[in-house]
């Protein structure tokens, strides 16, 4: 069977005082992927290799690692790619290490509980008055900015959130958009708080490389910097419009 | 719902580098072809395109004045701020001192500028 | 026990081409800004009479001018091509005729327009020459 040379970066904190490359000669076949890789060598070279992954199938948001520098899905990029050099995977960047390729993402889930991740209905209606009724193009205003499965492969590609975790980030952004375009919703303005601080949108430099490695399609460089726009109307427009007027 | 984190100032300065950049995206190369290459060499252009009686006359006109003013002050303001934002990109602290330096420059080529184009009349 | 590593941001931008293509984008505003303080200082010479302003156009005639104007031209380029590329993500979402407006058609309107601009200029220069 052949193999592929794969370096892992570990991390034992009671053990450790920082990280180093462990070396595999990792038997493989052209349908393994990275996280199946991880597997094999958890099952029979090293027990302790811990990471997380779960639905294998890229919809969970599980088991994101940097392979070769780049943030990716382990179960979506595939050792025969990486043959017969090999590759290094590492903890995605940005993120503290906790163990191995475990790292601590309450940052980001503290953020994402602080953009209102909810519809706050604008008019609300009771069971009674049935559903909330929208056109195919009031759905597809919002619908790809739900699609995000906090896999965080865009912070780890966001070098603003690597310089400066206080930045709301790519993927929380994107949620917060994904409810402000929403026509059932009406908390704008309280989400516009966030927008409009320096550390929602105005620390973006329109990098881009979020939306080049989200998997899913969000383009969170789409929903941050259109919100540049939304912020600076609502900047410039605050004393002219009314307190709560929409858009 | 808590009181959210204080307003940013950075949309005046991110609709300054806006316009400044849309203005260098669709007439700098042009502008730096003309002004730099093609009547310095006499290429294309005459080399006396630029000599001191037109640039004055167009100088004096209103619209003249405008142009020039705009062109040279976006310019300034579109290159101050992305300045500005990529020092703390290289690692340079970008505290007070910093936004005072990139943004006081902006001001300064604005004032010479303004300065300039009112001393030459109309 | 928890004892979480925190890596260092050194050298970021050299880790990956996306991000050097980046940092060369954000450079360009360096060209934007000394081009900038060309024209200043011709029209604050221009202020000062002929003598100072003739001094200026000389100085533009001088070989280190022209290549400088020239690195500053690739540098107006780069700024122009990399600005119509990242346009689109600051604009919400765009239908005409029922379809979506995708990204790349946004940015091939915008380096339409400025190819247009660029030669609609040099077509006024050419009409005023003396």
């Amino acid at each position: 069977m052949k193999t592929i040379p794969i370096e892992v970066l570990r991390y034992r904190p009671e053990q450790d005082g920082e990280p180093w490359w462990q070396r595999f000669e990792l038997p493989y076949t052209d349908d393994m992927s990275v996280l199946q890789g991880l597997l094999a060598i958890k099952d029979d070279f090293d027990g302790s290799l811990s990471f997380r992954w779960s639905c294998r199938m890229a919809i969970c948001g599980s088991c994101g690692v940097m392979i070769d520098g780049k943030p990716r899905l382990g179960c979506k990029t595939f050792l025969r790619d990486y043959a017969p050099g090999g590759l290094r995977v590492e903890p995605l960047a940005h993120f503290p290490i906790e163990r191995d390729l475990v790292v601590d993402i309450g940052d980001f889930i503290g953020k994402l509980q602080r953009i209102l991740p909810y519809i706050v209905p604008k008019e609300p209606r009771t069971l009674e008055q049935g559903e909330y009724l929208q056109t195919p193009r009031e759905l597809e205003f919002f619908e790809q900015y739900s699609s995000c499965i906090n896999c965080l492969l865009c912070y780890s590609a966001c070098p603003q959130y690597g310089l400066n975790d206080k930045f709301v980030g790519p993927a929380a952004l994107s949620l917060l958009h994904r409810y402000n375009a929403d026509s059932r919703d009406g908390a704008r303005q309280e989400r516009m708080q966030l927008v409009n601080a320096k550390e929602g949108v105005w620390t973006c430099t329109a990098v881009g490389y979020c939306s080049e490695v989200c998997p899913k399609g969000v383009d969170p460089a789409n929903a941050v910097n259109q919100n540049k726009v939304a912020s600076a109307k609502d900047y410039f427009l605050r004393f002219v419009a009314p307190k709560g007027a929409d858009r | 719902m808590t009181p959210g984190p204080p307003r940013s100032h950075a949309p005046i300065f991110w609709g300054l580098f806006g316009a400044g950049g849309m203005l260098a995206a669709l007439l700098g190369p042009m502008l730096v072809l003309i002004t730099g290459v093609l009547v310095p060499l006499g290429l294309l252009l005459p080399p006396d395109f630029m000599d001191h009686p037109r640039m004055l006359a167009f100088a004096q006109n209103w619209l003249g004045k405008a142009f020039l003013f705009f062109v040279i002050s976006l310019f300034a303001w579109h290159a101050a701020h992305r300045i500005f934002y990529s020092l703390h990109d290289v690692g340079v602290p970008a505290g007070r001192l910093a936004r005072l330096l990139c943004y006081g420059s902006a001001l300064a080529v604005t004032l010479v500028a303004a300065g300039s184009l009112l001393a030459v009349g109309s | 026990m928890r004892k979480p590593f925190v890596r260092p941001m050194t050298g970021w931008w050299r880790r990956d081409p996306y991000f050097v293509r980046y940092m060369w984008r954000e450079a360009t505003a360096l060209a934007v800004a000394a081009y900038a303080v060309v024209l200043m200082v011709g029209v604050w010479r221009l202020a000062q009479g002929q003598a100072a302003f003739d001094g200026w156009l000389q100085a533009l005639r001088s070989w280190p001018s022209i290549v400088l104007h020239l690195v500053l031209l690739a540098a107006m380029v780069l700024h122009a091509v990399s600005w119509f590329e990242i346009m689109p993500k600051t604009m919400p979402m765009l239908f005409l005729g029922g379809e979506r407006v995708a990204a790349a058609t946004i940015t091939r309107a915008g380096l339409a327009a400025a190819a247009a601009a660029a030669l609609a200029l040099l077509a006024v220069a050419w009409m005023l020459r003396p």
